[in-house]
């Protein structure tokens, strides 16, 4: 499981000569540290790093904010056509947004979003996807509803128990959302292709797809650049390693 | 006070309803109006009745999208899921250093699918990838993987199963909710390894199980950035999906008209399929607590 890495690793580090050596071998003999200066230099990638970036940061704004308010007025406020609602909160997690690209390109079209960031960052402020929404409500049900009641007849709105409350002790959920947003951003190809059109504004996934059409021979360096795209990823996950698990231990997957 | 609890509530739910109108209902009834016209994104559309809608029948590229598709889901859901559940059941122990090895079956799952694509295709490299010089050593045939159209599928596929990481966790959880003390009192019984599996894992499990099911079929279903990546939807189209074709027809051949009538295809497709398996296998998943919400 863990070969295919070593083998990225160890073939973006070998010569144009040695890549194509049959047997191969394991360890490059020696090491060429230029191909990742190469590959970062033949694309603008800092660039593109600094664009997946802003539109990962405002992802994860966007979905924390607008899936906790979501997912707190269905795990504690009872009004009416609730269950209605939250029915239409499970059926759009079993929907892809794949069956609404071609109608939102419309839209994203009329509104003069296309070639900028919008597209890919101003929906997810609505909603912030079906799936957040269902696991933040059910980790807000495991809170005592007894100190939300506490607040109340102390005088505190709805709006301050979410915010003084929830929030605060919903901080492993809402750590694990944002990971697997900001994941989810780094990782998107279909959204920036069809919405990005001028290089200036490319990300990395954007940026290692071109990679493999203009340079199908440089393995050595597709390798490197694969390898550049991997790494934040890398260390997101050794520093935040238990979220990845507890997001779903804590969820429950029963209700 | 029931006015004003509604308003409260209506206010906290009011992004994800103002984003199902905006994401979801409005982009429905545009894709509704654009299936009966044809439009290249530059000029008006023109009104087109239902040829779009005809062309689906005598196309000859959707059934081979939609073969590819099918046959890439119904291939690597099962297996991947007897892959992870397998995995899961291993790792389901208290061993020092277990967590390694946990973290070395996850992290294929989280890594970006286009370094993966990437890194993939050099390994299915006919002449110098490892796949192939790890076949060769062992004696056997050098394999166009993606060369051929009857190999480049397979490679796609087990591709996907490096990903089992994923379901692999879901289930590690499901199985560590499980009281040892069901499996204590089956051993005093008598019950066996198999007995155990069948009788207690099995029913205890199966909410998770569909639970990955559902989430694999879906997964599968959108499959995309390895078709357009390493194989570019061929050798002869054998990689051609569904998405990728929508893909291409929409934003490459700039025929918005026939890319809503195939996403209307997807969509029902997909209702249909979450429909089947709700009806069919959900009423047969054990729930410990009937009627929880």
């Amino acid at each position: 499981m863990i070969f295919p890495f070593i083998w990225l690793v160890s073939s973006s580090l070998k010569s144009q000569l040695e890549i194509f050596e049959y047997p191969p071998n394991l360890i490059p003999n020696p090491p060429v540290f230029q191909n990742y200066v190469d590959a970062m230099t033949f694309r603008p990638f800092p660039l593109y790093f600094w664009n997946s970036i802003v539109i990962a940061t405002l992802n994860v704004i966007a979905v924390v904010t607008s899936s906790s308010l979501t997912a707190y007025g269905f795990a504690r406020i009872r009004f009416w056509g609730r269950n209605f609602w939250f029915g239409v909160v499970i059926a759009t997690l079993l929907l892809p947004n794949i069956v609404t690209l071609v109608p939102q390109f419309v839209i994203f079209t009329r509104l003069g979003w296309v070639n900028s960031i919008a597209p890919l960052t101003i929906p997810l402020f609505f909603g912030g996807g079906a799936f957040n929404v269902f696991l933040l409500r059910q980790f807000f049900r495991t809170i005592p509803e007894e100190l939300c009641d506490a607040a109340r007849i102390d005088g505190c709105s709805e709006f301050g128990i979410y915010w003084r409350i929830m929030l605060p002790l919903s901080r492993p959920a809402l750590i694990t959302v944002s990971i697997f947003t900001f994941l989810a951003a780094w990782n998107d190809l279909i959204g920036p292709l069809v919405y990005l059109r001028t290089p200036e504004t490319y990300t990395v996934a954007i940026g290692l797809a071109q990679f493999r059409g203009a340079m199908t021979t440089r393995w050595d360096l597709q390798m490197a650049a694969a390898a550049i795209m991997v790494l934040p990823v890398i260390v997101l996950f050794f520093f935040a390693q238990r979220y990845f698990i507890r997001g779903i231990v804590m969820t429950g997957l029963k209700g | 006070m029931t006015f004003r609890r509604n308003v409260t509530g209506y206010l906290f739910v009011s992004p994800f309803i103002l984003g199902f109108i905006f994401w979801f209902l409005i982009p429905a009834l545009i894709a509704l109006y654009l299936s009966f016209h044809r439009w290249n994104l530059i000029s008006e559309p023109v009104f087109v009745n239902f040829s779009n809608w005809q062309r689906l029948f005598t196309d000859p590229l959707l059934p081979q999208a939609l073969k590819a598709t099918v046959l890439y889901t119904v291939i690597s859901v099962p297996v991947g899921l007897v892959l992870s559940f397998g995995l899961a059941t291993l790792l389901n122990n208290q061993l020092p250093g277990i967590g390694v090895f946990r973290t070395v079956f996850y992290l294929p799952s989280i890594i970006p699918a286009v370094a993966s694509a990437a890194l993939w295709a050099w390994m299915f490299n006919t002449e110098f990838g490892l796949v192939n010089v790890i076949i060769r050593g062992l004696g056997g045939p050098k394999i166009p993987w993606l060369q051929s159209p009857s190999w480049a599928l397979p490679a796609i596929i087990i591709i996907s199963l490096w990903n089992v990481g994923g379901a692999m966790i879901i289930f590690l959880a499901g199985l560590q909710g499980i009281p040892d003390i069901y499996y204590e009192a089956a051993e005093i019984d008598g019950a066996g390894r198999w007995t155990k599996l069948r009788h207690i894992t099995l029913p205890l499990m199966s909410p998770v199980i569909f639970f990955n099911l559902v989430i694999g079929f879906i997964n599968s279903f959108q499959v995309f950035i390895a078709g357009y990546l390493i194989t570019d939807g061929g050798p002869v189209n054998a990689t051609l999906f569904l998405v990728l074709y929508i893909y291409r027809t929409g934003f490459r051949s700039l025929d918005m008209g026939y890319a809503a009538v195939m996403s209307w295809v997807l969509f029902f497709i997909l209702i249909g399929l979450s429909f089947l398996v709700f009806r069919y296998i959900g009423t047969r998943v054990y729930y410990e607590t009937p009627g929880e919400g």
